[in-house]
């Protein structure tokens, strides 16, 4: 922790993530964006045009499901890091029956939380079943994924099992950008979130009004071995 | 016989029909011509085929297309299915009969059906790559097709492959490029029994009318045409002598239909997806609006400050 000028004075600054969690995030979440949009661009006709951004159908067509693996291997990384944070508490069910009060920004009503709370552990399960389900089906949609499949597992895929293989995919692939958009929106509506992933830092602020619990066990385990203050940047 | 279809003079002249008669383009509206052109028919006569494969010849002969050669496991198809290249393939079947105690070989030309409601287009995504001429058939476009195998999966006859080559989608055209000129398909001229012939869809239904009736004067009852209503018929249609059973027939359909499955993911399926992703885009907007931005306090900071100074 260290105090940090922003101009408004001094705040507390809490380190949230670290260099190395914050790229893979941003793999993960440059991936993501890539296969949202050469995916629309293949799920709805009028979205087709989408498929220009990367040169066209033919090109979406190779490209999407080799940018779903690195969204899979870096996916691995976060879920590795981030799952022991997120595993459900008591708390967590206080925070979700008081969800009116979180809509309207009411943090005092809800429970001290600690690094994640029920939204985001939501966010984060939901996306890692969701992911492994448009794999696992992305695979029976792409050509050589599938023959991989079929010949590591000596199975031949019949044309329905493909059939339901593209509708989960697609179902699968509309639920995570709804989750998605949650995601997004609840990091610019709660101010002060974005730091977290771009510079790795939070202030001390943000960290006393929506994960009080995680604050409190970060000055407790940093007060012995950090000095409270560094030197300016 | 069936009259054959006169040989083409040697003049140039304008193709019959083209982008002016589309009926339905894949990811695309289009207005239906305003009259539609006399509907087409391959008719495929099983009971006539003697299973020479003179048809897949003439297919990859006028096509420009090479099959590779094959391997030997002890049936008569060859290829063994079909393929980007074999757009059509005698399917051989041995049938002891149960009422009659004979041994019967049933030999049955696969291709594409020409649907006039065709699977195919339903679930390609890419504007253009599948066309249906108002006349009934049903063309792949090779410039627009991007290779990702949807087609596959809206065919309720299996009939569409990707090539490993250049991974587009192949399948018969019906001899599209003949048929605009005012000739039969390829396979039909090469038929040495007129097990196929070809003409208008009425044509096609009155000479299948005769042949059932021959048929069935010849002790097979169940005798008739294979125009499967489940997908509003089809360009290409066939005389079954066990038309009760065209499963006999190298597994034909029953009562094809483009799958539902394929019915929710392109129909309801589509429009539902893009409402939800919509409506929680505008949720967020609508929230932000209402509610204005969480900020952090003054207090809160001073909290934290409090907190951090306190313990250390």
């Amino acid at each position: 922790m260290s105090t940090h000028d922003d101009g408004s004075g001094a705040h507390l600054r809490v380190r949230r993530y670290s260099g190395s969690a914050r790229i893979n995030h941003w793999i993960v979440a440059i991936s993501f964006v890539l296969l949202l949009l050469s995916g629309l661009s293949l799920f709805h006709p009028s979205l087709y045009w989408l498929s220009g951004l990367f040169g066209g159908g033919a090109t979406v067509r190779w490209l999407h499901p080799w940018i779903g693996v690195v969204l899979v291997v870096a996916f691995i990384g976060l879920f590795l890091r981030f799952f022991a944070q997120n595993l459900p508490e008591r708390t967590d069910w206080v925070w979700l029956a008081r969800i009116r009060h979180v809509l309207k920004g009411d943090d005092e009503y809800l429970p001290e939380v600690g690094k994640y709370n029920a939204g985001q552990k939501f966010v984060f399960w939901s996306q890692s079943i969701l992911v492994v389900i448009l794999f696992i089906t992305g695979l029976g949609l792409w050509e050589p994924g599938l023959a991989w499949v079929e010949k590591t597992f000596a199975f031949k895929a019949t044309i329905d099992q493909l059939r339901i293989a593209a509708l989960i995919h697609a179902s699968a692939a509309v639920i995570a950008i709804t989750i998605w958009i949650v995601h997004v929106y609840a990091a610019i509506w709660v101010r002060g979130t974005f730091s977290a992933m771009t510079r790795g830092f939070v202030t001390g602020g943000w960290g006393w009004r929506h994960h009080r619990k995680w604050l409190r066990k970060e000055v407790d385990e940093h007060k012995t071995d950090r000095p409270r203050v560094t030197p300016a940047e | 016989m069936f009259p054959a279809i006169p040989n083409p003079t040697t003049d140039k002249s304008a193709a019959r029909f083209g982008d002016k008669d589309l009926m339905r383009r894949s990811a695309s509206t289009v207005t239906p011509p305003a009259k539609r052109q006399t509907e087409v028919a391959k008719l495929i006569d099983v009971s006539k085929c003697i299973g020479c494969k003179a048809c897949q010849t003439a297919c990859l002969e006028w096509n420009q297309l090479n099959e590779e050669v094959g391997i030997n496991v002890g049936v008569y198809d060859n290829p063994h299915d079909l393929t980007a290249n074999s757009w059509t393939l005698m399917r051989f079947t041995e049938y002891e009969n149960p009422e009659s105690g004979n041994l019967e070989w049933l030999i049955r030309k696969d291709g594409c059906m020409h649907c006039e409601d065709p699977g195919c287009l339903k679930a390609c995504p890419s504007p253009g790559a599948i066309v249906q001429y108002s006349n009934g058939i049903v063309d792949f476009v090779k410039e627009n097709c991007i290779g990702c195998g949807y087609c596959i999966k809206g065919c309720p006859f299996n009939i569409p492959r990707i090539s490993k080559a250049d991974h587009k989608a192949y399948k018969c055209t019906l001899c599209s490029d003949r048929v605009a000129v005012g000739q039969g398909p390829a396979c039909q001229k090469a038929c040495p029994t007129q097990a196929i012939v070809f003409g208008t869809k009425d044509e096609m239904k009155a000479w299948a009318a005769k042949r059932v009736a021959d048929l069935k004067s010849r002790g097979f009852d169940k005798a008739g045409l294979y125009d499967p209503p489940g997908v509003q018929g089809t360009h290409v249609m066939y005389v079954l002598h066990h038309a009760d059973k065209p499963q006999l027939y190298a597994g034909l359909a029953q009562n094809p239909r483009i799958s539902p499955i394929v019915e929710a993911w392109k129909g309801v399926g589509k429009y539902a997806g893009m409402a939800l992703i919509g409506l929680t885009a505008a949720a967020g907007v609508i929230h932000h609006l209402l509610q204005g931005p969480n900020r952090v306090t003054a207090e809160d900071e001073e909290n934290a400050e409090k907190l951090a100074g306190g313990k250390s």
